[in-house]
């Protein structure tokens, strides 16, 4: 890269922000199609059961209904498979389009009805007689496992990994530590819901399917898959995305229907989900219980952990397969020398909706359990949270630090990280010691407040690769086409500031093309923070390659050597400001036209990921008369390596925070004895406001840029969630002068009443 | 989340509304307010009323009027409408403070107080201050006109006195004496939520000691209501912490706490207790 970063390393405005702010934002409500059908979904009333019948035919009777489908008209598609998994033993476990003799939780589709409307659809989905012997509903992932098929138990595989001799450093210990701690059922909730739109095209023999997210490309081939057809033959597209999380753009059975009814109606089919399927029917998320000990030494330095959890996975397996889990057991070890490490994870299958991933999957959830057993050895050996901290951390003169485990098909090798330094700045910034001074002061003064801090280590970055094309056009503008995805968090920005600085062009003139499986042959999506690294790369990779081009053909025209060029906001100039002829990307673009044009592929091929890390501190207060908790401070230190976008990382890092506050304190599914979901509603699954969000401080330093890419990259997508059930926890632990006693997450009033209660 | 079919009908005068109610109450005909509890309810399709009777284009009872020593809130007064003192002393006042309390601004813009009376959700703030504070409601049908003391009109869960054929035209609202004193809490895990436990108290000093007490529970029970027993401890009292714990136990002992999954009866108990407090603190 020759030319000055203007762009990276600013903070300079959303390319996506003005149709979205002037309120023309396209999402997959938006999109319609003529004489397009209405699809609306009958979803099991029971959690566990036997279907005996399907009556459709009321439903078939009614106005307006083209036509109503069950198993049996959708027995020719395959169960939808896995995107991420390399545990095996999982297939039994996939879910069908529709459900085939047996349902397995609140919500599970049965039936799909098509109708002109979507008053009609839903008039006729009421008229759907489903008869079920209903089963018992296992509604615990540490109960003893059942039968979930013949020959199938509802414990398909046990995730294990580990190193080193755990149990001779059991023996060998000064003490051990032992928590079990459990993690509550709560997921993704995008203020969007799912929606999808499909349409088939006889005159191109092509089918088309709206509202995609995430991995419109692997959705692409799995639909194809599915559906019989050739890949090429099927195109997705995303339109705005109204928030992912994980969540959204997964391939999910309603995707499949509305293809498979366009193709068989010849008739376009639009399906958008409402708030109480999404609460039901979209992946949850989280739900772990773990059984986790430390041996420690006597000065509180960890020798080894022994971790024994359950991973409520609901009623199938879907397309994230053993991910949760898998970074779950490889995770847990954190920023931590940690000599020897056993995790065992069981996976398995309850009555209740299928899990999946959630921003910071396996690490909001293995943070929380780390972090808590931190503090507990803190208080068994009698130093501070900081100081056993201090005594644990990864240095780094140990940088790259070989984990020893691997997940998602990689090595964990962290990249580079300094935590001590991180966390010295996050204490400064907090001003922890004056905070407990005032603090102190305050519970001698009768409040309940506290302070809390955790640490974690982030992945990001997942390969194997991305493809970026670069094309300037006859008008100036770059068109750059990408396989990412956009669910909203800024990538036609990013690419933009990336490519605008390699190449030497303004910002605002590249154009981003992502989501659009027809404008490029491969693409990998937008999950595991992974956009930033992986697509950023390929973009430099591509402007540089662009750039070479552009150069060599003016050196030519303009009768200068290439060394002597330079590309200044779209023009090719002297280098040097010196005086003389100059040429407009354009013009040169223009001069190409019948040569192939001026244009470039990057591709970046990536088997590792990197590793950011941060600090979360919390100041809480404890309303001790009704276990109500208030989040006072909530400070964020974070090593993004390099932040293309400063503002960008802190807003992902604020909407992360808040997403953590919730399933800290609010977010949690709850079931009844016979599983049926009692948070179907906003008014009953509490996502926190800005009510109840602090003013977020976020410290974000670049002092380890990541040396497995040129510009120093890291993920910023989830480092906000990371530790917020860890850090309140202390916090709350603090306020409450009872160390280790939050073992459960969300915190609600009630559990903290009780908690209080068995104190006094 | 789409409704089932149903017909509203439009009136522009009680004697149209009460003429159409009539008919169509038998057919599950329901009076469209606010809309903020029934849309949703509707779209939901847990309630499926084949008939709306929208009362929003009705004459006269927009009326938020003082008459005769009583506030007087017609049918289609907006909760919003309270964001600014409508009466002068302590009521005004009260219901000005209360109001901030209820959901969130753009549900304050359309929803109704009359509408929350007829709805009955246990949690409301408004059956809490119609309880507390003894309202008449007014209701009428063709048959004639009938007025109903609030302790009349609440009967359970989403249930009152009214009949499928009247119409709640307008609540009275007593006003307070000048030196009243009001206090209001409530607790609820995010702003805006239903209460999980809610209280409201009135009363005078003469001489320094807490006369004509009232003290109301929402929330917690069926219904809102106002707690004899705390009333009692407080009456000639001075106003202090220990007369303030003393009444909040009575009320947390009295009362009949509903049960959720989040909420047992203890804790339950422990809220109406903590509110209960809070709002004679806050009224000090």
């Amino acid at each position: 890269m020759t030319a000055p970063a203007k762009f990276i390393g600013r903070s300079v405005p959303r390319l996506e922000d003005r149709p979205l702010l002037m309120g023309r934002g396209r999402f997959a409500a938006d999109i319609s199609f003529p004489s397009q059908l209405h699809m609306r979904v009958v979803r099991s009333g029971h959690a566990h059961g036997n279907i005996l019948s399907i009556d459709t035919t009321a439903a078939r009777a009614l106005p307006g209904v083209h036509a109503v489908w069950t198993a049996d008209d959708v027995a020719d598609i395959p169960p939808i498979d896995f995107r991420l998994t390399r545990v095996e033993g999982l297939q039994p476990y996939r879910q069908r389009v529709l459900a085939s003799g047996r349902v397995r939780y609140v919500g599970d589709p049965v039936a799909a009805i098509f109708a002109e409307d979507a008053y009609a659809a839903e008039d006729a989905a009421d008229h759907v007689a489903v008869a079920v012997e209903t089963l018992p509903a296992i509604l615990r992932a540490d109960d003893e496992p059942q039968e979930f098929l013949p020959g199938h138990s509802t414990e398909p595989a046990e995730v294990r990994k580990g190193y080193g001799d755990v149990d001779a450093a059991f023996r060998a210990a000064h003490s051990v530590v032992a928590l079990e701690l459990i993690i509550g059922r709560h997921s993704g909730v995008p203020m969007e819901t799912r929606g999808a739109i499909a349409r088939y095209d006889a005159g191109r023999d092509m089918l088309e399917m709206y509202g995609a997210a995430k991995v419109p490309h692997w959705n692409r081939d799995q639909i194809a898959r599915l559906l019989g057809r050739a890949p090429s033959s099927v195109n997705l597209f995303e339109c705005h995305v109204g928030g992912g999380f994980g969540v959204r753009g997964e391939l999910y059975p309603e995707d499949v229907l509305v293809c498979a009814a366009a193709l068989r109606f010849q008739r376009p089919v639009k399906w958008i989900e409402d708030r109480r399927e999404n609460l039901i029917a979209a992946n949850h998320s989280r739900q772990q219980i773990h059984r986790v000990r430390a041996a420690i030494d006597a000065e509180g330095r960890i020798l080894a952990i022994d971790d024994e959890f359950f991973h409520d996975q609901g009623g199938y397996v879907r397309t994230h397969g053993a991910t949760v889990p898998d970074l779950t057991a490889a995770m847990l070890p954190g920023p931590y020398r940690v000599p020897a490490y056993r995790a065992r994870g069981h996976i398995r299958l309850t009555n209740k909706t299928p899990g999946g991933t959630y921003r910071a999957p396996g690490r909001f959830e293995s943070t929380f359990v780390r972090e808590r057993l931190l503090d507990a050895v803190a208080a068994k050996v009698g130093i501070d949270v900081v100081e056993v901290r201090r005594r644990n951390l990864i240095t780094k003169s140990e940088m790259p630090f070989t984990r020893g485990l691997d997940t998602l098909g990689t090595d964990i090798v962290y990249d580079s990280g300094d935590y001590a330094r991180l966390l010295d700045k996050a204490l400064a910034a907090i001003g922890w010691d004056a905070t407990q001074k005032k603090l102190h002061a305050r519970r001698a003064a009768g409040e309940k407040v506290g302070i809390g801090l955790a640490m974690f280590v982030e992945k990001s970055g997942l390969g194997p690769f991305d493809g970026v094309h670069v094309k300037v056009e006859p008008s100036g503008t770059i068109e750059l086409v990408t396989g990412a995805a956009s669910v909203g968090q800024g990538v036609e920005t990013v690419m933009a500031q990336i490519c605008a600085d390699t190449l030497g062009v303004h910002y605002t003139n590249v154009r981003v093309i992502h989501g659009q499986t027809d404008r490029i042959e491969k693409g990998f999506g937008a999950f595991a923070s992974r956009v930033t690294v992986m697509t950023g790369e390929a973009t430099r990779l591509a402007a540089v390659s662009l750039r070479a081009k552009a150069l060599a053909a003016a050196a030519e025209l303009m009768q200068t050597p290439v060394d002597a060029l330079d590309i200044v906001d779209g023009e090719v100039v002297r280098t040097g400001g010196k005086a003389g002829p100059s040429m407009s990307l354009a013009d040169l673009a223009r001069t190409l036209t019948n040569s192939g044009g001026l244009a470039a592929e990057g591709r970046f091929e990536f088997n590792h990921m990197v590793y950011p890390y941060g600090v979360h501190v919390a100041v809480t207060r404890v309303d001790g008369d009704t276990g109500g908790v208030v989040v006072e401070r909530f400070l964020v230190a974070y090593d993004i390596g390099r932040a293309v976008n400063p503002m960008l990382v802190e807003g992902q890092i604020a909407g992360g925070v808040v997403q953590g506050i919730g399933g800290t304190l609010y977010e949690e599914f709850l079931y009844d004895e016979n599983g049926e979901p009692l948070c179907v509603s906003f008014a009953d699954y509490l996502m926190p406001t800005a009510h109840e969000t602090p003013r977020i401080e976020i410290i974000l330093t670049e002092d380890a840029p990541s040396p497995l890419n040129p510009l120093g990259l890291k993920g910023a997508g989830e480092g906000g969630a990371n530790a917020v059930g860890a850090a309140i926890a202390a916090a709350i632990d603090d306020a409450l002068g009872q160390p280790g006693a939050v073992t459960q997450l969300p915190v609600s009033p009630q559990r903290l009443k009780a908690m209080l209660k068995s104190s006094s | 989340m789409k409704p089932a079919a149903f017909v509203r009908h439009v009136p522009k005068t009680v004697e149209e509304a009460l003429a159409i109610l009539a008919e169509v109450a038998p057919q599950d005909g329901r009076v469209l307010a606010g809309g903020q509890s029934l849309v949703p309810i509707m779209a939901f399709r847990m309630a499926r009323p084949a008939h709306l009777v929208d009362i929003n284009e009705v004459a006269g009872l927009d009326r938020l009027a003082v008459d005769g020593g009583k506030l007087v809130i017609g049918a289609r007064v907006r909760h919003a409408a309270f964001h600014k003192s409508v009466a002068d002393g302590p009521l005004g006042k009260l219901l000005a403070y209360v109001v901030r309390h209820i959901a969130h601004y753009p549900i304050r813009m359309r929803g109704t107080f009359c509408g929350s009376l007829a709805h009955a959700d246990p949690a409301s703030e408004w059956c809490l201050v119609a309880a507390t504070l003894g309202a008449e409601i007014v209701a009428r049908s063709k048959r004639g006109t009938r007025t109903i003391a609030a302790a009349d009109f609440f009967q359970g869960i989403m249930s009152t006195a009214l009949a499928e054929n009247e119409l709640l035209t307008e609540a009275r609202l007593p006003l307070l004496a000048a030196d009243a004193k009001f206090g209001f809490y409530e607790f609820n895990r995010r702003a805006g939520d239903f209460a999980m436990a809610a209280a409201l108290a009135t009363y005078r000093l003469v001489d320094g000691k807490i006369a004509e007490p009232r003290i109301g529970v929402g929330g917690a029970e069926a219904q809102p209501r106002r707690i004899a027993q705390a009333e009692a401890t407080l009456a000639g009292q001075a106003p202090g912490d220990a007369a303030f714990r003393a009444a909040a136990e009575a009320a947390a002992k009295a009362i009949d706490p509903l049960e959720d999954i989040q909420t047992s009866g203890e804790y339950r108990r422990d809220l109406v207790r903590a509110v209960v407090r809070r709002a004679l603190e806050h009224s000090a």
